[in-house]
């Protein structure tokens, strides 16, 4: 299965960066430091998790679109990604306008958690790419149920309850600089990667980026999502730690850098950045690792006791077929493999989509996240302090 | 039994079957005996079925439960086993085998909580229903944010040399795959138990209308019989109808005997009848071709003793079928004897006390109570007396009185005679005898038809005085 045609398509610009943590900007050098094992038991006590940092809860970026009942959007995705969509949906409908406001992905879990809590539903849809946080919401009675066509068409692994869906496709990918990596070198799965760090003075080292999980909820996600799916995953957070690779923030911010060959390649980028930064820049290379290939579905809940029947039918749209075309030419979706550019030579792994259930949960248990937490900054070093 | 000649049957028209007998005015059909037996089996099998339906619905609330309470015990174990102490603290590494455990109810949320000594929370949700006091192992239904759940609580006990105390692990989870199970059990059992009691029902209409058959069958045969043939029914009857069929059997049997009655009254009549017309023609032949005046006068008194004659046999003949006719049909009423004995006495008969002859009356004090028809036993002790009265000689005596020896009421008719001939005496009571000239045989036969018909006879005894008596049973 080929997932990343090669050929440029014509797409916007996508705002590439899912900052998380709001108050976490920039990339952190991992430094292996001695003090760090006592950091790392104080994090765990205290249960720090991805949200660690709480800033001021407010929308990054906030646009209106339409005039008439205002339905609010809120999600993690940039406002110019979902955009086509949501001006498609309101070209139909008449009277109905939308508020959209961008959120980093652990303000939002915060602030949806504390709105449930008060009773007051402050969003009529949340999309979250930090799926686990919804998953949450939803065990805690958070979200309401919607029954129509559009939902009962989404698969059993990518909803729960009728009260979480799974409305786009995108796998987490190892990007690399096509100019700086010798086709010969190029990772095409987790082993290969492994064997490229492998070497004592490996060019590798301090070469490799990856999302710095408790800057990010996503990073946070696909990191869990690894550790449970295989043993690869400790020996990649070993080697990560012996070559010094870098945890930092955004995805846009570390496909630049492969770009511009600060890194040489970044493991577990959100495929939908790296493709459309790709179509525009043929130095990036892309790989859908091949023993397999975590896809993310983001999630969208309808906040409350009872669901908004304007934004029930905002999400039937986004379910549906004209929903599901616009993102997939955002690259939210990922196409039909028979679409895809017979020229692409890079090879799809099996796919492990990461499904909408109760074992979601366990990337919300602090106790695991905090165990996991610290785990990982023993290989990258203390996050922030 | 005597049976019609078949050639008499076509001349009365066959049974026209199918169209209803004149009688049928009168009967109304009710409920059908199927109708009634499947209606009772139905109410039976709904009562059964509502019972039924009551356990399938705890059973299956009880099954479900069971399936996930176990559902609940290896997540809570599995939890629970990973719990290790790590530096004097217990520490908790959620297996991811629990909740894919507890995602095999795919619809339910999900509540945990592991606390340490103290009720220290180690993980999990704050602020969860507090389990009631018990053992290690408890399950308790309680609610998990606004839906109802069903916990367990798991406790593990810890003595290491650095920590001493107990783990609590609390799981709950929401009820809607248990509903959903029981929902599906009760269902299914429901959907069987249906499908059963129509099979049920289905074979009781079948048993029933089996069991109804020999009904259908005996109809069938009544109605497919010539309708002159009064023969019983014969063959196997089920228990339950042959009273119906006894009453019936008797009932045809009443209907032949008065047809035999009605046969006989006409062939004696045309025997009786024949001798004397036949005589008394020629008797008128001769005096219309008789010349000398006195030989006709002689012979005119001669026909008018023979018309007179012949019209006491005619009343004779038509009390007797009247008689047996009554015997069968007349209600048989409880009735003193001794009336009748006094009525048949006091009967103003000219012709029996023509001669003057005086008739004693021998009654006792206590009444002669029998079962019979008051008209035909009169009619029987009137013929004994004019038989007596006839053919004995005076005195005669008439009398009522209980046996000693049988306890058998009698009513009794002597003249000091010595009664008939021996071979005569044998044929007493036949329906008409040879012997006994002028048709005054006739006589006596009505009072034994009389006797037979309620259940009694006519005795005749010695001679010098002779003896004959209506011989009944007591009533009670």
């Amino acid at each position: 299965m080929r997932w990343f045609p090669r050929r440029a398509r014509a797409a916007r610009p996508a705002g590439a960066c899912e900052r998380q943590g709001a108050a976490l900007g920039g990339g952190l050098r991992s430094a292996r430091q001695g003090g760090a094992r006592a950091l790392l038991l104080a994090a765990a006590l205290c249960g720090i998790g991805p949200v660690a940092a709480r800033a001021e809860p407010a929308p990054e970026a906030v646009r209106s679109f339409g005039a008439g009942r205002e339905i609010v959007l809120r999600t993690t995705t940039d406002i110019d990604v979902m955009a086509p969509a949501i001006a498609q949906f309101l070209d139909s409908r008449p009277g109905l306008a939308i508020r959209y406001e961008q959120w980093g992905s652990n303000n939002l879990y915060d602030l949806t958690l504390a709105e449930c809590a008060s009773g007051q539903p402050g969003a009529g849809l949340v999309i979250s790419s930090a799926v686990h946080h919804l998953v949450k919401l939803v065990n805690d009675g958070c979200a309401a149920p919607w029954v129509s066509a559009a939902t009962a068409a989404v698969p059993d692994a990518l909803t729960w309850r009728n009260e979480i869906w799974g409305i786009t496709r995108e796998p987490a990918v190892i990007v690399y600089n096509r100019a700086l990596v010798p086709a010969s070198e190029v990772p095409r799965s987790r082993f290969d990667l492994l064997d490229l760090l492998r070497p004592e003075r490996t060019p590798y080292a301090g070469r490799v980026a990856t999302y710095d999980i408790e800057a990010s909820g996503l990073g946070f996600l696909f990191a869990f999502m690894d550790s449970q799916e295989a043993t690869t995953f400790g020996a990649l957070m070993e080697a990560f730690a012996r070559t010094e690779a870098v945890a930092t923030c955004c995805s846009a911010e570390i496909i630049e850098g492969v770009q511009r060959g600060h890194y040489l390649i970044a493991y577990n980028v959100l495929g939908s950045y790296a493709q459309t930064r790709a179509a525009e820049d043929p130095m990036l290379g892309i790989v859908a690792p091949s023993d397999y290939t975590l896809v993310l579905s983001r999630a969208a809940i309808l906040p409350g006791r009872q669901a908004d029947a304007d934004a029930g039918a905002l999400l039937d749209y986004l379910l549906g077929p004209e929903g599901q075309l616009v993102m997939a030419r955002n690259r939210l979706v990922g196409l039909d493999p028979l679409d895809a550019d017979p020229d692409d030579a890079e090879e799809a792994g099996r796919q492990v989509p990461i499904g909408l259930g109760l074992p979601l949960l366990l990337a919300m248990d602090r106790a695991k996240v905090a165990q996991f937490t610290a785990r990982w900054r023993d290989a990258f070093g203390p996050g922030q302090p | 039994m005597s049976s019609i000649p078949k050639t008499e049957g076509p001349k009365s028209g066959g049974p026209k079957s199918g169209g209803p007998p004149a009688g049928d005015a009168g009967l109304r059909p009710t409920l059908s005996l199927t109708a009634r037996l499947v209606a009772g089996l139905g109410a039976l099998l709904l009562v059964g079925g509502v019972v039924l339906a009551l356990a399938a619905f705890a059973y299956g609330r009880t099954a479900a439960r069971e399936a996930f309470d176990r559902l609940l015990v290896g997540a809570a174990n599995d939890i629970a086993s990973t719990v290790a102490i790590r530096d004097g603290q217990p520490v908790v590494d959620l297996p991811a085998s629990a909740f894919q455990l507890l995602a095999l109810a795919p619809e339910d949320r999900v509540a945990y909580r592991i606390s340490g000594p103290g009720d220290q929370l180690l993980t999990g949700y704050e602020g969860l229903p507090a389990p009631p006091e018990g053992g290690d192992t408890r399950f308790y239904d309680a609610e998990f944010m606004g839906e109802p759940a069903r916990y367990i609580l798991v406790s593990r006990r810890f003595a290491e040399r650095s920590f001493s105390g107990q783990v609590d692990v609390v799981v709950g989870q929401t009820l809607r795959a248990r509903n959903d199970l029981a929902r599906d059990i009760t269902g299914k059992a429901l959907v069987v138990l249906a499908i059963g009691g129509l099979a049920v029902l289905l074979l009781a209409v079948l048993i029933v209308r089996g069991a109804l058959g020999p009904l259908g069958r005996l109809a069938a045969r009544l109605e497919a019989r010539d309708p002159q043939d009064l023969t019983p029914l014969d063959g196997r009857i089920p228990r339950e109808v042959l009273p119906m069929v006894v009453g019936l059997n008797g009932f045809m049997g009443r209907l032949d005997r008065q047809f035999g009655t009605m046969r006989r009254l006409i062939s004696d009549t045309a025997h009786q009848l024949r001798n004397p017309v036949a005589a008394l023609r020629a008797q008128a032949d001769l005096a219309g071709q008789e010349s000398d005046p006195e030989r006709q006068r002689l012979l005119v008194g001669r026909i008018h003793a023979r018309t007179k004659s012949l019209g006491h046999l005619l009343d004779q003949m038509l009390s007797r079928a009247m008689v047996v006719h009554r015997g069968d049909s007349a209600r048989r009423a409880l009735l003193d004897l001794r009336d009748v004995a006094l009525e048949a006495v006091e009967a103003d008969d000219p012709q029996l006390l023509a001669g003057g002859a005086a008739v004693a009356l021998v009654i006792g004090e206590d009444p002669v109570m029998v079962r019979g028809d008051a008209l035909s036993l009169t009619e029987a002790a009137k013929n004994l007396l004019s038989n007596a009265l006839r053919h004995g000689r005076a005195p005669v005596v008439v009398g009522v009185g209980v046996g000693a020896e049988d306890g058998l009421a009698r009513l009794w008719v002597e003249d000091a005679g010595p009664g008939p001939a021996e071979e005569v005496r044998a044929q007493l009571g036949d329906r008409f005898v040879a012997g006994a000239a002028q048709g005054s045989g006739l006589g006596l036969s009505i009072a034994g038809a009389v006797a037979e018909a309620f259940g009694g006879r006519l005795e005749m005894s010695g001679g010098h005085p002779f003896r004959m008596a209506l011989v009944l049973e007591v009533a009670q």
